[in-house]
């Protein structure tokens, strides 16, 4: 070919690729397309096992659909008859059989339960994999123990196909905590062929690729680019998902993801701005869901530890200075549930988050201030975390702007994403924005991490109260034990004190948005707040 | 040549010895625990002690650097805890993506500025020496997401015409098999012709949105050297002989100019493939701009330190190159070398 008709030919075809084909595709295409589910979101996995180290939260999305846990939870009709995870009523998923004892449960697998590579799912599967979870360390231990799920030795292997677990205390966190993602069960035999002594628990290969039981399995995955997914045609945790195929695609831009959405060409988003949210549900061309976060909250906290907020009347003051209503419309666009302006005479329930009785009301702030030795205000700075710069930047200037008339000067301290837990754990600073929800919906567990005396990295205000600790201990055990009338009040007690206390200042429940088109049904919310592919279906 | 090849690259030693402290330590004052971060939301402190024992952050800051150097000198990048993978594969992955498209971006931008800078040249004050200016202003000033997102609006997202911005090929594409990484070129060698023309219809808006943010420098530079070669002596010469304009400005002349335009297009060229992070971030292009950015976002030390060395590397070799191209454009730059 001479070089004059190359270039002929190479702008001839330019040209042709500039107007692609009209969205005719090959028939063998089309079935494809109807049994894809093609994803875009803004982040993608960093390690497909979430017992690896530093698993980030869309690696959690890749084990729930991959691994299969003993138990998981059934569906109940949530907000706008949205499937919403039922708290309190599991299913088996590994597990034919649920046997509750007194200080122990025994499980009973699946027979016909096989892993991706034909082998059949045993108890030592089952043991080895929960071994492994209360022992890599960081959060997988982490989450084990806050249900009392500790030593390998509560593990117990009774015959090839019973697993007994056994509690280390009366604790109701237990079955719960055995539903959550981090006790997935692991292709034992193939990823100790793949371990070596400097990684027992054969980590560095489960980070790449899927060992497990479950509805899919990666096939391929490119890091910070795609993930894609098969079905696992030999699944026996559920009903056979409709979807064959998962295609999850990292956007970063959220216009695109927006523009891919409305052209029909992506079928499914989230990590979305409210805007947008807000447009789309309002033109109404996509399906949107808004649901709010189980047991989370997005607080103003103050640290206690420390002059001027030590003090409790400055701490009202501040209650009575936040532009609640202003938050809700301008940041979030009405896109969450506010906690906040609660009517005066309304008794305190049984449940958590529920709305606190504070409200905007500068003079009542004003006057408190003064009587707290601060008629002038004093300098202060409020820190957020820039991972979450959407909500948090404005947010935090609406804080600001209306502390200001109270005479509180606030500067704003922008704390880059990897610093921001560094930052809480030393618990230094004075005014700041974060959120917290709990995978396990109990006001007991919000509590002890939130608000107990033993200072956990939640505990960001740092506070202490001996009455506190007694009623959050003492609504634990109640729990545990099934009594009641003393659970009853203890959770009264814990919120009543910590909305009177306030260390710190609930604003709204987040609401974890998705959008998808119209002909995608399915999605269920779990308390992780990932998608569960194996509901889901197309056309 | 070969000598003078040697020379530079050994030249180029000491620079790299510096870019490898400096990157070392830059990375290590960076604000930010690796540590805390990679620990987890819900992570104790020992749970953080835990971790960077494993990351060997506990260790002093010299043992640490040789253990660096050390890797280094086995060609082993570390590895990136963001994404998990090893960085140097991540790099030869994400290379050739942010160079194929690069180099698209600046031929069609060449493809353009040059002729309309050498015309305005053989023209100025004329309606195309203003056309060259008001283009290449507009296009130095649009910030180069926006001039990418204005593209993917019209051409995506109104018209339809482009494919949705979803990277290097359509998502029901598979990759053609590696032989150089550059999907135009793979695509061909393995008779592909549908991916060829997925992924030239990916490259085309990424591509263009680079060309105009870069058609400005080359532009003006090519302009601006050909007004000074057109009013120096040789040209009144030629032209006084009788040569047609066509030879005096293209042989004669142009030539004369090249040597500036060659320099600005090398500067261009680097400054486009470390620069186009934000392009790559609009059409989620696997590039490594995106990546090295994401990388320091989450106190990730090893890609940023991959990164800055590889495009150290890569312009000491560009220098090289332009080097020797000088050489072949004038002969006067061979002798004195």
């Amino acid at each position: 070919m001479k070089r004059r008709d190359f270039l002929k030919s190479a702008s001839g075809l330019a040209a042709s690729a500039m107007v692609p084909a009209p969205a005719i595709w090959s028939p063998a295409k089309a079935d494809a397309r109807s049994e894809t589910l093609l994803i875009v979101s803004e982040g993608g996995p960093n390690n497909l096992d979430i017992h690896g180290v530093g698993t980030n939260v869309p690696g959690y999305e890749v084990s729930w659909n991959c691994y299969d846990r003993l138990i998981a939870h059934e569906m109940k009709s949530g907000p706008g008859g949205v499937p919403y995870y039922d708290r309190d009523r599991f299913k088996g998923e590994l597990a034919d059989d649920m046997n509750v004892g007194d200080m122990s449960v025994t499980f009973k697998l699946k027979k016909n339960a096989k892993f991706h590579d034909g082998a059949p799912v045993t108890a030592k599967d089952v043991k080895w994999s929960l071994d492994r979870a209360v022992s890599v360390g960081g959060f997988p231990t982490f989450q084990m123990s806050a249900g009392s799920l500790t030593k390998p030795e509560q593990f117990v292997i009774v015959d090839d196909s019973t697993v007994r677990v056994d509690f280390a205390t009366k604790d109701r966190l237990t079955i719960p905590d055995l539903a959550v993602i981090v006790p997935c069960v692991v292709n034992s035999e193939l990823v100790k062929k793949n371990a070596s002594e400097k990684d027992p628990w054969g980590l560095e290969y489960t980070k790449q690729q899927t060992a497990g039981s479950g509805a899919y399995k990666v096939t391929k995955w490119t890091a910070g680019t795609e993930v894609i997914m098969e079905r696992n045609d030999a699944w026996v945790g559920g009903p056979m998902p409709k979807i064959k195929r998962v295609i999850w695609r990292m956007v970063p831009q959220a216009g695109n993801r927006r523009a891919l959405l409305e052209r029909g060409d992506a079928d499914i988003s989230y990590e979305l701005p409210f805007k947008d949210f807000q447009e789309m549900k309002a033109n109404g061309k996509l399906d949107v869901v808004s649901l709010p976060f189980s047991n989370g909250i997005q607080y103003i906290g103050m640290n206690v530890t420390k002059p001027p907020f030590d003090n409790l009347k400055v701490r009202q003051a501040v209650a009575y200075a936040i532009p609640y209503q202003k938050i809700m419309d301008a940041v979030l666009f009405g896109l969450a549930n506010p906690m906040f302006g609660a009517p005066k005479d309304k008794p305190t329930e049984v449940a958590w988050p529920q709305p606190h009785k504070y409200f905007t009301d500068i003079e009542k702030a004003k006057a408190l201030l003064a009587e707290a030795g601060y008629p002038n205000g004093f300098e202060t700075t409020i820190s957020f975390d820039l991972n979450f710069a959407g909500v948090n930047e404005p947010l935090c200037v609406l804080v600001q702007e209306s502390l200001a008339q109270i005479g509180i000067k606030t500067t704003i301290n922008k704390v880059p994403g990897a610093n921001w837990r560094t930052e809480l754990n030393k618990k230094e600073m004075p005014l700041f924005t974060n959120v917290f929800s709990g995978w396990l919906d109990y006001p007991e567990y919000f509590f002890y991490w939130c608000y107990h005396g033993n200072n956990s990295v939640f505990n960001t205000m740092s506070y202490k109260s001996p009455e506190m600790d007694r009623f959050i201990d003492g609504a634990r055990k109640a729990a545990a034990i099934g009594d009641t009338a003393a659970y009853d009040t203890d959770v009264k007690g814990f919120v009543d004190l910590a909305f009177a206390e306030v260390p710190r200042i609930p604003l709204y429940q987040p609401f974890v948005n998705v959008a998808m088109q119209k002909n995608i049904s399915g999605y269920q919310y779990w308390f992780h707040r990932r998608l569960d592919y194996r509901a889901m279906a197309k056309g | 040549m070969l000598t003078m090849i040697g020379k530079r690259l050994m030249f180029a030693i000491p620079s790299l010895i510096g870019v490898v402290i400096v990157t070392f330590l830059l990375t290590r004052a960076l604000p930010g625990d690796p540590a805390a971060y990679f620990a987890g939301p819900a992570a104790t402190k020992e749970a953080v002690e835990q971790i960077r024992k494993k990351l060997g952050l506990d260790r002093p800051l010299i043992e640490q650097f040789f253990r660096y150097t050390n890797d280094l000198a086995h060609g082993d990048f570390g590895n990136s805890l963001t994404t998990g993978q090893p960085v140097a594969a991540e790099l030869r992955n994400r290379l050739p993506a942010s160079a194929e498209l690069t180099l698209l971006g600046l031929l069609v931008s060449i493809a353009i500025a040059i002729p309309l800078g050498v015309l305005a040249a053989t023209r100025p004050g004329s309606w195309i020496d203003h056309l060259c200016r008001v283009t290449t202003t507009a296009g130095v000033s649009l910030p180069v997401f926006f001039t990418g997102l204005v593209l993917v609006y019209i051409f995506y997202f109104q018209l339809g015409w482009s494919p949705a911005p979803l990277g290097r090929l359509d998502v029901f594409y598979s990759a053609p098999p590696t032989v150089t990484g550059f999907y135009l070129i793979d695509t061909l060698i393995a008779r592909d012709f549908e991916a060829f023309r997925s992924a030239l219809s990916q490259l085309i808006l990424p591509a263009t949105t680079l060309a105009i943010f870069s058609l400005a420098p080359i532009a003006r530079m090519t302009r601006a050297s050909m007004l000074a070669v057109l009013s120096s002596d040789f040209v009144r010469t030629a032209r006084a002989s009788g040569l047609s304009p066509g030879t005096v400005i293209v042989t004669y002349a142009f030539r004369n100019a090249m040597l500036p335009v060659i320099t600005t297009l090398s500067m261009v060229f680097s400054f486009l493939l470390g620069a186009n992070v934000l392009v790559e971030k609009v059409f989620a292009w696997p590039g490594i701009g995106s990546y090295a950015v994401e990388a320091l976002i989450s106190s990730d030390f090893a890609p940023v330190q991959g990164f800055v060395l590889t495009m150290a590397v890569m312009y000491v070799l560009l220098n090289l190159v332009i080097d020797i191209l000088y050489g072949v454009i004038d002969p006067r730059v061979r002798l004195e070398g």
